[in-house]
């Protein structure tokens, strides 16, 4: 186990170092002076940026000046955003929390659907409600988010005006941000409408949770289809067939739970995707997340943002997958003998 | 077996879909939060908190009357001028002294930041303008000396001395009689700040707290600010110690919606209570539960012909290229009919507007004949600037060039159309690369010198705000005649000669006066459009329906 999470830990350093190395060449890309696409200080007069050229090292070798760009990078330096002037990393603390809860939404969702039908297709095989089921998933895997989201707002915010069609909670209610999991700190605030909040960003949450879910969903039906396909076509499925055993049994007791494994694997490269699809709907959905923050970014050429966003962004993802890789392994021995950490 | 195994998960399913979807029923909330707060969905963030520093209208509209008060105000239904934190004023014969005087009982916004230990007084009058006028006040330096309507109408030459006579009495003493002082007074931008924030501030020694008393702003108006984050809300606070009246609104939020159709699904949806420039005005129109408000406000959309450059040179080719553009049709495509055609440079709402005896028709035939005339008759290609925002005056400009393109196409002008990127656009203009530009005015108050001064006089001309480049110095004469004299009766003379002279002239063609819309839910009662200097929350409430429970 130790050799494997050292291998895991090196990857995970060595895919970070490999990404604050095109960060950093960002700076040199991106049209304008170096140290001012590094800080983000557009207004500074001469003697702020010649501090900050010292900081940064600019009057030495372009590796001097990497090695003093990850310097300010490990504390929490992420120079100021050009349009807003407050410090990144700041803005990653208030935006960064809210895409994070909505991708958790439409991960517990895609999964709560997704592998229970995934469980039943493969348990009536070629029958048909696999064949349905198959149907369904192609269809809701094709079905592009943007798409969806706004026939999500169509039809049960304005026909239906069930669910709110935008933003994370009603903005009459005040709660302070704390952790930046609006959820958390609705339920942490002594706000005497706590519970009308908690209820009100629930609702807020419907729309855009299910807008994500529902491509991860798709495919965690087919994960857990085939995964559970192939598990009870195993030699201990067929042994405990021939022992006598129920299918209820098989199924609850050997099918499911060795499937499971091999799904929580795919969970970590799912989240990947999630991100992505989060940050799409969050612009639809007006969700004040990193998502549109990086998008809204992205229309005001501000470049510090973009840089922050992406480092942020990226080592979040690679972090989920090491920690998945990491349960996976935790649950399924054999894994903890791959070689080399590149599974 | 296997569908026993099915029951049971299936009934697990069920048991967390009704867990699910009873956590999302809407509970019965208590109606008093909705009741007591206003969400307000605008059209962009404000740049600043203090009014003195920009034009923007989105800044007008989050800041000037929420926040502040200005020493006197404009009646929004008969444009006069009334008391707001001075009582009453006086000006003298010569018109070369004006005197304010103070209410007394005006407090300042107390809030987590600054809590004010004395009521407005004559300090805070002078401070809020000796900022723009003296070049050495720290609070000028602040922000580079930058406060562009200000600098536009000349503030630092007309204003001699501003002088405390006591605690309660202002005495600004000018220059040179002037007879849109009071109004540029009473314009959005003259805002009263506070001195004893600003001494606050200074007394920190520390150069970072400047710029607060612009971004965390403590004014005397109905609001007072609680939060701002940009690009996404504004949070303001009932003040509960408004000198004025009693304010309905608790809880005022502007939520920051750039994109149209969003504000209004969100109108839709009862997000937004109010949203600002809505669109499609008949759904809103056909809907029971929303109202749509229009006011005409104090703005004209216009051709302007660069009067510097050939052919326009020639009155006779302004004049053939304004008969052969239908500006009804430009109305109907590009205003939605939310506009009428602009007859003159002035709104009919402003008391110097005559309806001309003659208008200018939409004629193609007398077009042709005067292009004959002017040497013309081959026709000549024309480039015409377009530009790329939307603006309240005018919401497309570039449909507004194509529909010109194909009139001027049925006289022979080829028409080229030219858009840039807006601050490079803005740039180029003022550097009179254009030859004519689609552009407009938004007037800051009700004051007829407020559109003819920056748009079409010889100074203007110099300093690139005169889009047409023309100078004319019986027009000039006119304009300072009508600045000199006090009789309104005189002034308006002398404006209607000063159109006169633009409609045998034509520097531009006036197309359009723009309304300006908003959409509301029906529960939203009171006054929010006024039609000049942003909007106002301070006399809204919300009334719940007949029948529901308060």
């Amino acid at each position: 186990m130790m050799n494997f999470a050292l291998r895991r830990l090196n990857l995970l350093f060595f895919t970070l170092l490999m990404l604050t190395l095109v960060a950093f060449s960002l700076n040199y890309f991106f049209p304008g002076s170096p140290i001012v696409n590094i800080t983000g200080l557009v207004n500074a007069n001469e003697a702020q940026l010649a501090e900050y050229e010292q900081v940064y090292r600019m009057d030495q070798s372009v590796f001097f000046q990497y090695l003093a760009y990850l310097r300010e990078l490990f504390n929490g330096n992420l120079g100021v955003s050009m349009s807003t002037q407050n410090p990144i990393s700041s803005e990653l603390v208030t935006y960064l929390p809210a895409t994070i809860e909505l991708s958790l939404a439409a991960l517990f969702l895609a999964m709560l659907f997704g592998i229970p039908l995934g469980f039943i297709a493969a348990i009536f095989h070629n029958k048909l409600a696999d064949k349905s089921i198959l149907v369904l998933a192609m269809v809701g895997y094709s079905l592009p988010v943007f798409w969806l989201s706004l026939i999500l707002i169509l039809v049960f915010s304005i026909i239906l005006p069930w669910f709110p069609s935008s933003g994370q909670l009603n903005l009459l209610f005040e709660i302070e941000q704390v952790t930046g999991f609006k959820i958390i700190d609705i339920l942490i605030s002594d706000s005497p409408y706590r519970w009308q909040a908690f209820s009100d960003a629930l609702q807020h949450l419907v729309l855009p949770a299910i807008a994500v879910a529902v491509a991860p969903m798709t495919i965690f039906i087919r994960l857990s289809r085939t995964s559970m396909l192939e598990v009870l076509d195993s030699n201990y499925i067929k042994a405990a067939k021939a022992k006598g055993l129920s299918t209820t049994k098989i199924i609850y007791h050997h099918g499911i739970r060795n499937a499971l494994v091999k799904i929580i694997r795919d969970m970590g490269l799912q989240f990947a995707n999630l991100m992505t699809l989060a940050m799409i709907a969050e612009v639809i959905f007006d969700w004040q997340g990193a998502g549109s923050w990086l998008i809204d970014s992205i229309f005001q050429r501000d470049y510090t943002a973009i840089q922050g966003g992406l480092i942020a962004l990226a080592s979040f993802t690679f972090f989920i997958n090491i920690l998945a890789d990491f349960i996976y392994a935790g649950l399924n021995p054999v894994e903890r003998y791959t070689r080399h950490g590149t599974r | 077996m296997s569908h026993n195994l099915l029951t049971i998960r299936s009934a697990g399913f069920m048991v967390l879909m009704i867990v699910l979807i009873s956590a999302c029923e809407p509970v019965d909330y208590e109606k008093s939060i909705f009741a007591d707060g206003l969400v307000y969905c605008s059209e962009g963030s404000p740049t600043s908190f203090n009014p003195q520093l920009v034009t923007s209208g989105t800044t007008i509209d989050a800041t000037t009357r929420q926040l502040y008060n200005r020493l006197i105000e404009f009646n929004p239904d008969n444009y006069q001028l009334e008391a707001s934190l001075a009582r009453s004023w006086h000006v003298t014969n010569d018109g070369t002294m004006v005197t304010f005087y103070l209410r007394k009982d005006v407090q300042f916004h107390d809030t987590r930041y600054f809590t004010p230990t004395r009521n407005l007084n004559a300090d805070d009058v002078i401070f809020s303008f000796q900022r723009i006028l003296d070049k050495d006040n720290p609070f000028h330096k602040s922000v580079r000396g930058n406060f562009p309507f200000f600098q536009s109408i000349n503030f630092s030459q007309l204003v001699g001395d501003i002088e405390k006579i006591d605690d309660y009495t202002v005495r600004f003493k000018l220059t040179r009689p002037n007879s849109s002082f009071l109004s540029n007074v009473g314009a959005p931008f003259a805002v009263i700040l506070s001195k004893e924030y600003a001494d606050q501030l200074l007394a920190e020694d520390y150069p970072g707290m400047l710029p607060m008393l612009d971004s965390l702003p403590i004014g005397t108006g109905p609001f007072m600010y609680r939060e701002y984050r940009s690009n996404a809300l504004i949070r303001f606070q009932r003040n509960d110690n408004y000198w004025a009246h009693d304010v309905a609104i608790e809880k005022l939020i502007y939520n920051i919606t750039p994109n149209n159709t969003g504000r209004l699904t969100k109108l839709l949806t009862h997000e937004c209570d109010v949203i600002s420039y809505p669109i499609a005005p008949q759904e809103i129109r056909s809907r029971d539960d929303l109202r749509l408000e229009e006011v005409t406000s104090f703005n004209v959309a216009f051709m302007a012909f660069n009067t510097a450059k050939p052919p326009f040179d020639n009155p006779v080719v302004r004049k053939a290229v304004s008969l052969a553009i239908n500006r009804q049709a430009i109305i109907n495509a590009v205003y939605y009919d939310q506009a009428e055609i602009a007859h003159s440079l002035l709104p009919s709402a402003s008391w110097a507007y005559q309806k001309p005896s003659e208008l200018l028709p939409y004629s193609p035939e007398q077009a042709r004949g005067l292009l004959d005339d002017a040497g013309l008759s081959q026709g000549f290609t024309l480039d015409l600037w377009a530009m790329p925002v939307q603006r309240a005056y005018n919401p497309n400009a570039m449909k507004m060039a194509k529909l010109i393109r194909s009139d001027l196409a049925k006289v022979g002008i080829n028409v080229n159309i030219i858009t840039y990127e807006w601050a490079t656009f803005l740039r180029k203009l003022a550097d009179g690369e254009h030859q004519s530009v689609l552009i407009g005015w938004a007037a800051d108050h009700p004051d007829p010198d407020n559109f003819f001064s920056p748009l079409l006089s010889c100074s203007s001309a110099r300093s690139g705000s005169n889009r047409s480049f023309w100078c004319n110095q019986e027009f000039d004469e006119l304009l300072a005649k009508a600045l000199l004299t006090r009789d309104n009766r005189k002034r308006r003379q002398f404006y209607l000669q000063a159109q006169e002279l633009l409609a045998e002239e034509l520097p531009l063609l006036t197309i359009a006066h723009a309304k300006r819309a908003q959409a509301k839910i029906e529960t939203v009662q009171g006054n929010i459009l006024a039609p000049f200097g942003g909007i106002s929350f301070a006399d809204a409430s919300k009334q719940p329906k007949e029948g529901e429970e308060q």
